[in-house]
């Protein structure tokens, strides 16, 4: 007996050393990719920035003062000043919150609902996998931007309306990339050992089926972050989306916009800080998805 | 062949038909009433209940529902429009040529530098050229083409003043809209085009096409891109698509009179049969792209031509078992 639970021990502690070393040698794939390694620091202190933005930020998002009005750059103003004179590096930081808040949540809903869809089409097939999948088709008849402008259209303007119209619009994306892994993964041996073995489908989806099916989710994820943020200043900059005076990038593009003429800091900051940001996740999200290929282990 | 396309375009209704649905659910949940916006904020409750049952706005959903689909489809009517009570499918019908004429511009200026680009990239892997190349690419993914659209403004229409800011009255007003849109479209292009032929230059053929004593440029054309060619070409009609969604914001800041600005204004206007008809409208276009990639597949495989009929022959065994 004790010879039997040595030996059960045993095959637990090599089955760990062996997902342990899995990590590892994803992390080290990862770490060796110095582009993916830039994207990934930078999101760290975007993301600190967010978190900190009241102790980091020289004033105040809202704070203005008309007497500094359109402000170009200057020492006391990194970036320069908007029309009401408020200090346009301040706002970029405060609307990383909003930006970051926005990819996330956005994500989180289309992986949350598509992830759902995809999984149960390929889990149980047949007629479910029918319906959910056209459901899906009409979707994506729909260019995505249009989608999600179409569903803040009739949801009305703002922060959640934006997080949800910009997460629905995703909703096709996740539930393609679960449905096509899922189905992959259903077919091994060991979920058909787990059937057999009398655990109930919610489990065997949930425990067996998506863990070993995330690696596509993750990376289509991490990009759709950046696509996500894209979106929502999209959003913004036809007014569908953020309203001021919250500093969300896009909306600070559009609020510029009418002074491109004599004031070209106004829309030129937020757009770089939006181009960044969105680099730095598509060279974080192209660097996990090299590391997830075992095509590319050596 | 033609049967597949007959085919693919009967399958197209079902999903229209849902796109319609989901569309027309939308509008109807949106807030506002429509009868009041016609009539403004002053005019009398008995006058908007009065318009709202002229308009059958106090039917059901499905009976509404079931009138906009049967005014489709037997006069092709999509409403009229609140703010100038024209048509919506006159008012599409001007602004289409507008919009397509950008996105297939677009596409053309995205294609025409992002395959030879991808294609340099590739067959250099590692190079300096090649970084520069991915780097570029990447950027042009990442950045928003409204902002872009923007800086373009800044520099070539403020500053330099060599082009026109707005309007689209000629093909150099044209220059502007199409670098916007097409950046994105070549970035995404090159970075399709690198991939797909880096899988295939390491394929046996391309080795024994080389060994036969093949030029490079020719074992690179000939035999490495017309196989690499297929994510290629789903890449540019998504991108085409796209470039329908994208003209959305790219029209309104460049205030060029197509689709995508009139269904901005529309959405600020609360103008909604506009909208829906203009989300319809880009949804069978897109649909119809997407029919026509599928075709060319068929022209850059034979492999997929020879299914695309065998679909068929199997059918038709199937039929004659039965």
């Amino acid at each position: 007996m004790t010879e039997m639970l040595a030996k059960n021990n045993e095959v637990k502690n090599k089955v760990k050393k062996q997902k342990k070393s899995q990590f590892k040698e994803i992390c080290m794939r990862f770490s060796k990719n110095k582009l993916a390694m830039f994207g990934m620091i930078v999101i760290i202190l975007l993301i600190i920035m967010a978190i900190f933005a009241p102790f980091i930020a020289p004033y105040s998002y809202d704070e203005q003062n008309l007497k500094r009005s359109n402000m170009l750059p200057s020492r006391q103003h990194l970036m320069g000043t908007d029309n009401f004179g408020r200090d346009i590096f301040s706002r970029i930081i405060y609307g990383s919150r909003i930006s970051l808040q926005i990819g996330f949540i956005a994500v989180g809903i289309g992986v949350l609902i598509g992830g759902t869809l995809g999984s149960f089409a390929a889990y149980y097939g047949g007629v479910a996998d029918n319906i959910i999948m056209r459901f899906i088709d009409v979707l994506l008849a729909i260019p995505s931007t249009l989608l999600a402008i179409s569903i803040a259209a009739a949801l009305g303007p703002g922060l959640t309306n934006a997080m949800i119209a910009v997460g629905v619009g995703t909703v096709p994306n996740y539930a393609r990339v679960v449905r096509a892994s899922v189905l992959t993964v259903k077919e091994q041996e060991f979920i058909e050992a787990a059937r057999c073995i009398g655990v109930k489908d919610h489990n065997i989806i949930l425990k067996h089926i998506l863990p070993n099916a995330m690696a596509p989710l993750i990376v289509q994820a991490t990009i759709g972050v950046a696509s996500a943020i894209l979106s929502a200043a999209a959003l913004s900059f036809i007014g569908l989306g953020i309203q001021p005076p919250i500093p969300e990038w896009g909306a600070m593009l559009s609020a510029g916009r009418t002074y491109i003429r004599d004031y070209w800091h106004i829309v030129t900051f937020p757009g770089v800080t939006i181009m960044f940001t969105i680099f730095s996740l598509n060279l974080f999200g192209d660097g996990l998805r090299d590391a997830l290929d075992p095509k590319l282990r050596r | 062949m033609y049967r597949y396309i007959l085919n693919r375009i009967l399958m197209m209704i079902p999903v229209l038909l849902g796109v319609s649905l989901v569309v027309f659910s939308m509008i109807f949940i949106a807030p506002g009433d429509p009868a009041r916006i016609i009539l403004g904020d002053t005019a009398s409750e008995e006058a908007v209940q009065e318009l709202r049952e002229e308009m059958g706005l106090n039917d059901s959903f499905v009976k509404q529902y079931v009138r906009y689909i049967k005014n489709i489809v037997t006069k092709g009517d999509l409403g009229t429009s609140y703010i100038t009570q024209r048509s919506v499918t006159a008012e599409i019908a001007d602004r289409w040529p507008t919009t397509m004429l950008l996105a297939v511009m677009s596409v053309i200026l995205g294609t025409f530098i992002g395959i030879p680009a991808g294609i340099i990239s590739a067959t250099r892997q590692y190079s300096i050229l090649d970084n520069l190349a991915m780097i570029l690419a990447l950027i042009g993914v990442s950045m928003p083409n409204f902002w872009q659209g923007l800086m373009l403004i800044i520099v070539f229409s403020i500053h330099l003043a060599w082009l026109p800011a707005s309007g689209f009255y000629g093909p150099i007003y044209w220059i502007l809209p199409v670098i916007t849109i097409g950046t994105g479209t070549a970035a995404t292009i090159t970075r399709m085009t690198r991939s797909s032929m880096l899988e295939v230059i390491r394929q046996d053929y391309i080795t024994t096409a080389r060994s036969k004593g093949n030029k490079e440029s020719t074992v690179i054309m000939k035999h490495a891109l017309k196989n690499a060619l297929i994510p290629i070409i789903t890449v540019i009609g998504l991108q085409l698509g796209r470039g329908l969604g994208g003209a959305i914001l790219t029209e309104s800041i460049f205030s060029i009179p197509g689709i995508g600005k009139l269904m901005v204004d529309s959405i600020k206007a609360r103008n909604y049969p506009v909208v829906q008809g203009g989300v319809l409208f880009i949804a069978i276009a897109f649909s119809f792209i997407n029919l026509f990639v599928d075709i060319l597949y068929a022209y850059a495989d034979p492999r997929i031509k020879s299914q695309y009929s065998r679909k068929r022959i199997k059918k038709n065994s199937e039929v004659c078992n039965d």
